[in-house]
């Protein structure tokens, strides 16, 4: 362990020298304590130095912790998932410290940090973060990792279901789901169903509709009977009109958020070009 | 062991007082033994209503906080026979007096003596609704044709599904009148039957007779010959388990002429 913190100061040439001086160290010791012959110092000598060898070489794989490609889209930083994090950062450190002042004069280039099997926390990511930023004119552009989280895996799964659910909403209840609402009933006004994604009814929504209510404005909501109290897509409310009308509202209306902000009411067909990722059947003829 | 049936219906003066005294009226000329329970506790006026205000000696609150007995506090009803009993509200305390788990006890021990227990229940969603519900096995749901009456009615039922050991609640619109409702100024039957989503089990017109007999403490159903009256009797029936056809609503009385122009199909 010793030789390998003399190495990793950078000290290439002294390896010789300091394998020296290790093992004159060693025997000394090894002479004092057991008064060995001269054959069993040499076979220690010989011991140590290929342990010595092998940690070197351990050593030497290690170096390449932190490795910087350059492809068609830009540089990307490969930190290696092995090593532990303290290493990685103290490479990385001084991967980038070494030719600065070769970049000084040219512009910010954004890098993508590749991390593999490694999973960063929120704080360890700022920290790279920085790190890449301090050293040079470089941007992290993303933070690209194959670990997640148990809590992130099953949020971001919700966020994808369908959450069916057979029941009347009436007044004064509210149903609020993580990911899509698909709901076989009615919503009386008064009742309130809320969505991170989409809400679709297959009944008559009366009462107010909140889709993408974390914020997303793509989000959209679709009903058999569209006459709802309220209709809120992400940040934007639409309301009906204070003189009610008596138009029995259109069968399959779809509400979505347009260009310009606001919330648009229209045929559901519509919504095929408006939001082509609502699709996501894959395959068929 | 008999059925305890909560009459409710969210928003104040849709008749719910009105619909208890009359369905357990009309409970008891089937033949049954009926205890009526007022838990409007404070504002109690189904004594009023069933005509025995004057007979009231005790009632729930002293019940519960055990000052008497069940029997010694119901109000027996002298035009039937060992039928019809009530158990009126206190006046003077207010509804927190009552916890829905005492309400709960004293409704199960009634069951053991009455074929069905009819529970009127005060407005709104509070302490008093908690009370009247807190024993309930079946509960019916009063609204009129109005908007505000449905919408608290959805409310209720809203409620009432939530709740444990209730079945499905039912629906009585009450305060028909039939011609808004032909011409639309008024929520129809169907209308409001499927904005509500529950199983309808009776329609009762509009009628003076109901205001009148009321103010003179004779439940309407007593009358045979009033509408309102079948219209109660009916869901009387409907409860006991027979299907009874819905009135018709246009059959109020105008006249031949009005029948003969309708025969021949003209408005």
């Amino acid at each position: 362990m010793k030789s390998s913190r003399v190495y990793r100061d950078n000290d290439l040439y002294g390896l010789d020298a300091c394998l020296g001086v290790v093992l004159k160290a060693y025997r000394c010791v090894f002479q004092e304590k057991y008064h060995s012959s001269a054959i069993l110092i040499k076979e220690f000598e010989h011991r140590c130095r290929i342990s010595f060898i092998i940690e070197v070489n351990i050593f030497m794989k290690k170096t390449q912790n932190v490795t910087i490609k350059g492809t068609k889209d830009g540089l990307t930083l490969h930190l290696d998932d092995t090593c532990s994090y303290q290493e990685l950062k103290q490479e990385l450190d001084r991967k980038l410290s070494n030719s600065t002042r070769v970049q000084e004069e040219s512009k910010l280039l954004s890098v993508k940090v590749k991390v593999g099997n490694r999973y960063l926390t929120d704080e360890q990511q700022e920290e790279l973060k920085d790190l890449i930023r301090q050293k040079r004119n470089l941007i992290v552009e993303e933070v690209e990792t194959n670990v997640l989280t148990k809590e992130e895996a099953e949020r971001l799964k919700q966020d994808g279901e369908i959450v069916s659910l057979a029941r009347m909403i009436r007044s004064g209840q509210v149903v609020e789901v993580t990911g899509d609402l698909l709901l076989i009933g009615d919503v009386n006004p008064g009742g309130t169903v809320k969505a991170s994604g989409n809400i679709f009814i297959m009944g008559a929504l009366k009462g107010i509709a909140h889709a993408g209510c974390t914020g997303n404005d793509e989000a959209v909501i679709a009903a058999s009977i569209m006459k709802p109290s309220q209709l809120r897509i992400s940040d934007c409310i639409n309301r009906a009109p204070d003189q009610g009308t008596d138009e029995e509202g259109k069968p399959m209306e779809c509400a979505y958020i347009s260009e310009n902000h606001q919330i648009i009411v229209d045929r559901l067909q519509v919504l095929i070009q408006q939001r082509p990722n609502l699709t996501r059947f894959e395959g068929g003829r | 062991m008999g059925e305890a049936i909560v009459i409710t219906s969210g928003k104040g003066g849709v008749g719910k007082t009105t619909t208890s005294a009359n369905i357990g009226t009309a409970l008891a000329l089937q033949g049954k033994r009926v205890c009526l329970v007022d838990t409007d506790i404070g504002l109690r006026n189904l004594d009023v209503v069933m005509g025995l205000e004057n007979r009231i000696i005790y009632d729930l609150v002293d019940v519960i906080q055990g000052r008497c007995k069940v029997h010694q506090a119901l109000v027996k009803d002298k035009r039937f026979e060992d039928k019809l009993y009530l158990l009126p509200a206190a006046q003077t305390t207010d509804k927190t007096a009552v916890e829905p788990e005492q309400m709960k006890k004293l409704i199960t021990d009634l069951k053991q003596d009455y074929d069905y227990i009819v529970i009127d229940c005060p407005a709104g969603i509070e302490q008093g609704y908690k009370n009247a519900i807190a024993g309930a096995d079946k509960a019916i749901v009063v609204t009129t044709p109005e908007v505000s009456a449905v919408r608290d009615a959805d409310r209720i039922i809203g409620l009432l599904e939530k709740e444990e050991g209730i079945e499905p609640p039912k629906l009585v619109i009450n305060r028909i009148r039939s011609h808004m409702m032909k011409s639309g100024d008024m929520l129809d039957v169907d209308e409001i039957t499927t904005h509500l989503s529950i199983d309808l089990i009776g329609i009762v017109a509009d009628d003076d007779e109901v205001i009148k007999a009321s103010n003179h403490g004779e439940p309407i159903a007593l009358n045979p010959n009033s509408k309102a009256s079948l219209a109660y009797r009916n869901i009387a029936r409907r409860i006991l388990g027979e299907s009874v056809p819905l009135q018709q609503l246009d059959a109020e009385d105008k006249g031949m002429f009005t029948k003969i122009k309708k025969f021949f199909g003209v408005r």
